[in-house]
């Protein structure tokens, strides 16, 4: 036997309170929805046992063959990590929304399920799916990165005294042409503040697979990335949180020039201090866009079409 | 989110149905349009730190009082009285803010190597507490170390070697009060400030007295006069406390007063919804309604009881003060109003009450009907500044099962009064020409007291003086869903839906009355323009 849809429909309209919500009265104003994302949303779920257990049963079985498969993956400099004590801080360049579950994928197991990720409370917590999607997934934690934040700041430093390792992009937001933004200074002010180090990173080649310009799903494309981990840095005696950030954002280009040269050329260029700068050339903005690498070739048509 | 102040809502045709009380169940009732209901205002933040609060108080009193260390040293008698069972309402989750405060003091006392410590629960004519009841209050480490030697002891107003009578006030009153406590170089006493009544001179005067005293304030013209309790200035029920407190202090009983406050988080989580306004009820609000009052409609009402009688409110201590008797109540009674004032703009003709399963005098018992009327009428009416919410002649319409039932042991006196001063009169001032002095001497009750668990036999008639303001006031009382035998026999008129009631009452008061309905929980104390 079936029941109509409209039937069902009449029942559901005819219920009353408190088997139906409650209607609102008129001489009442209604406040504004009390909302409990962005930063006021409260992830310490997301670290609970369980859920661990259930983000790297995902992480490690989905988000990992995904990200392999539309993004094939070289990773190098994952020697520095192997007698780094954990927690660190790791500070990438960032370019595209695949940058966080392929650094994710890539790091070494002890570090993969004890990492959280600074995302931005405005973007990515801005609606309670999306928190909760976040939170799960990436073990996100909701960061300002409009301005300096203590509440932000209190919380990435207390998951660092507890143990858990950090991603954060310093430039705070994806890149809008392919070149990086001016580093800025939490990743520094974290390291300062808590005395962990930071191991720079550098992503190349997501903005090929998803660009910025794309909504997800729509202009995924595959494409080859390199994953290029540094030394950890830690400030130095008197260094203040700005100038170990652009230290920071130094390191990260040392690293991009030597994906795109070789150990030694960027070894050499950086101890000169001529590495080509993260943020491209000072120029007009075709000029720019024409200095980023180039997007590879189409290759041999791949089944599925990603 | 800071907490809102209360709200007085117009009823409109968009108003969800009002929650009422009704015993151990609720309901959900319908208001005429134009209707007013009084939300009390949200509970206030409670202290971040209880034992540090404590302390400050103790060693910043307030008043002419020197701080606590100050007034302790070795070989001095110290008296330790503490509220009863009857506070707080429902009793708290441990720690109970007494084993907070009591604790703090008698760190205070070992440290002047204090010998003499004697802990005196003050029951006046309530009935004695039980071990449990006294380790929830005090805490097991309190209990552990005073109730096996005998130093933790429960007033007892009918024994006469424990008793001293300081003197008669300037209108006659006497006033005999605890020997222990009186003949002390200090009497500590810790109070549960839940409404703005309790504590002040109250706490010694009546806590720590006996009938011979307390039968001069509580009594049926007194009661009438005190207009409302709440009021400290419009009550002389505060001022013969007042009178018999400075007479207490004027014959050299030294009194370290602490009062503390408490939130008004009365329910667990389980029961939000109890103090949620009903348009903001969320799906789990309302998830927890239906399912807890389904089970309860399968649940016999002593289960029911037994499972109400079971909860610990999650209060939270607010505020404490401690020093000088006069100077503390002043600003625990500010406190008071600031939690649970709200103000409302004239009277009405009805007020409606959903009346819930518990009371001061029936903490793990029965609500039996004497306790209902004064509960509603002695308390819920009661709870105003200025002007009674109702007007002079309207009516009252409570919402309780109101069983013809009685705990045996806690109120036996209760059953006789019911059964043979009701049924002969309701009017307080005949009861107490007539019957008052033969219940409170009587030596069954007298010896059920001193050695049971029982309210003093004159117990019931004080609970009937407590609805002599109302009584006097109000040109009907009607209560929704109770046994109707019980509730005639107090003269009251049954009603079987809170509908039928309002078309009783507009007998009264006329065809469109005003009606104003008082949302509890928590407590809210209206200030009536």
């Amino acid at each position: 036997m079936t029941v109509p849809l409209t039937s069902v429909r009449r029942v559901a309209s005819n219920l009353r309170f408190p088997l139906a919500k409650p209607t609102w009265p008129i001489g009442v104003p209604r406040p504004a929805p009390e909302r409990r994302v962005g930063l006021d949303y409260d992830h310490e779920w997301s670290r609970r046992y369980p859920v661990r257990l259930a983000r790297a049963v995902v992480l490690d079985n989905l988000t990992l063959p995904i990200a392999r498969a539309v993004a094939p993956t070289t990773v190098r400099g994952a020697e520095h990590l192997r007698h780094v004590p954990s927690p660190v801080i790791f500070a990438a360049n960032h370019a595209s929304h695949l940058d966080t579950p392929l650094l994710l994928t890539t790091l070494p197991t002890r570090f993969r399920h004890r990492t959280v990720v600074a995302a931005a409370a405005d973007y990515f917590f801005d609606r309670s799916w999306k928190a909760v999607l976040w939170s799960f997934s990436l073990a996100a934690i909701p960061i300002d990165r409009s301005r300096v934040n203590r509440r932000s700041a209190d919380v990435a430093a207390e998951l660092l005294e507890e143990g858990w390792s950090l991603l954060i992009y310093p430039e705070g937001g994806r890149s809008p042409d392919g070149w990086a933004q001016p580093f800025r200074g939490g990743a520094a002010y974290l390291s300062r503040r808590t005395g962990i180090p930071v191991v720079p990173v550098h992503v190349q080649g997501t903005r090929h697979v998803l660009p910025k310009s794309a909504g997800a799903g729509r202009r995924l494309r595959r494409s080859p990335v390199s994953v290029l981990f540094g030394a950890p840095l830690t400030p130095d005696e008197g260094e203040d949180a700005r100038r170990f950030a652009a230290r920071i954002e130094a390191a990260v280009a040392v690293l991009a020039d030597e994906v795109a040269t070789d150990w030694w050329t960027a070894r050499r260029r950086g101890m000169s201090g001529i590495t080509p700068s993260l943020r491209g050339p000072d120029a007009a903005a075709w000029r720019r866009s024409w200095a980023l690498d180039r997007p590879p070739e189409p290759g041999r048509a791949t089944w599925p079409r990603l | 989110m800071t907490p809102r102040p209360g709200l007085v809502l117009e009823v409109d045709r968009s108003t969800p149905p009002t929650l009422f009380w009704h015993g151990e169940r609720f309901v959900l009732e319908r208001l005429p349009e134009g209707s007013r209901v009084l939300y009390p205002p949200e509970p206030l933040t409670a202290a971040e730190d209880p034992v540090g609060t404590i302390r400050h108080a103790l060693l910043h009193p307030v008043g002419d009082a020197q701080p606590l260390p100050a007034l302790l040293r070795a070989g001095m008698r110290l008296t330790i009285c503490f509220d009863d069972v009857s506070l707080p309402l429902p009793p708290m989750e441990a720690p109970d803010v007494r084993q907070l405060v009591i604790e703090q003091v008698l760190d205070m006392a070992a440290q002047a190597a204090v010998d003499d410590v004697v802990l005196v629960a003050a029951l006046a004519l309530h009935r004695r507490m039980t071990e449990a009841e006294l380790r929830h209050a005090l805490g097991d480490r309190i209990y552990d170390a005073f109730a096996p030697h005998g130093l933790l002891t429960q007033h007892d107003a009918e024994d006469p070697d424990n008793m001293v009578h300081l003197g008669t006030t300037d209108k006659g009153e006497d006033v005999e009060i605890n020997k222990r406590a009186a003949t002390s170089d200090l009497l500590v006493y810790v109070n549960i400030n839940l409404v703005a009544m309790d504590g002040g001179h109250k706490s010694v005067a009546t806590g720590l007295a006996s009938y011979r005293s307390l039968r001069h304030h509580h009594n049926p013209r007194t009661m009438v006069h005190s207009r409302s309790f709440m009021d400290a200035p419009a009550s002389e029920l505060h001022s013969s406390n007042w009178r018999m407190g400075r007479l207490i202090a004027e014959s050299g009983v030294q009194i370290f007063q602490i009062e503390t406050t408490l939130n008004t988080d009365t329910f667990p989580h389980q029961f939000g919804f109890l103090q949620r306004r009903e348009w903001e009820w969320r799906l789990k609000d309302r998830a927890g309604y239906l399912g807890v009052s389904a089970a309860l409609d399968r649940t016999p009402s002593r289960v029911a009881r037994q499972i109400f009688h079971s909860i610990r409110a999650p209060h939270r201590l607010r505020t404490v003060h401690a020093g000088e008797v006069e100077a503390v109540h002043a600003l625990t009674t500010a406190d008071i109003w600031r939690q649970q004032g709200l103000e409302v703009e004239g009277q009405t003709d009805v007020l409606t009450m959903g009346l819930p399963y518990i009371c001061p005098y029936n903490v793990n018992s029965i609500m039996n009907p004497i306790l209902v009327a004064c509960l509603g009428l002695g308390y819920f009416f009661n709870l105003y500044r200025g002007k009674p919410l109702v007007r002079q002649g309207g009516v009252a319409i409570m919402h309780h099962p109101t069983p013809w039932e009685f705990h045996p042991g806690h109120h036996p006196s209760y059953i006789d009064f019911f059964e043979e001063v009701l049924s002969e009169t309701t009017d307080p001032v005949e009861i107490a020409k007539t019957f008052e002095e033969s219940y409170a001497t009587d030596p069954w009750y007298v010896h059920l007291y001193r050695t049971g668990h029982a309210y003093h036999g004159v117990h019931p008639f004080y609970m009937w003086y407590w609805c002599a303001h109302a009584l006097d006031h109000l040109g009907r009382v009607i209560v929704v869903g109770g046994d109707p035998a019980a509730v005639r026999r107090m003269g009251f008129s049954p009603a079987s839906s809170l509908d039928d009631a309002l078309e009783m009452a507009s007998d009264v008061v006329g065809g469109s009355p005003t009606i104003t309905h008082l949302h509890t929980p928590p407590l809210l104390m209206a200030d009536v323009r």
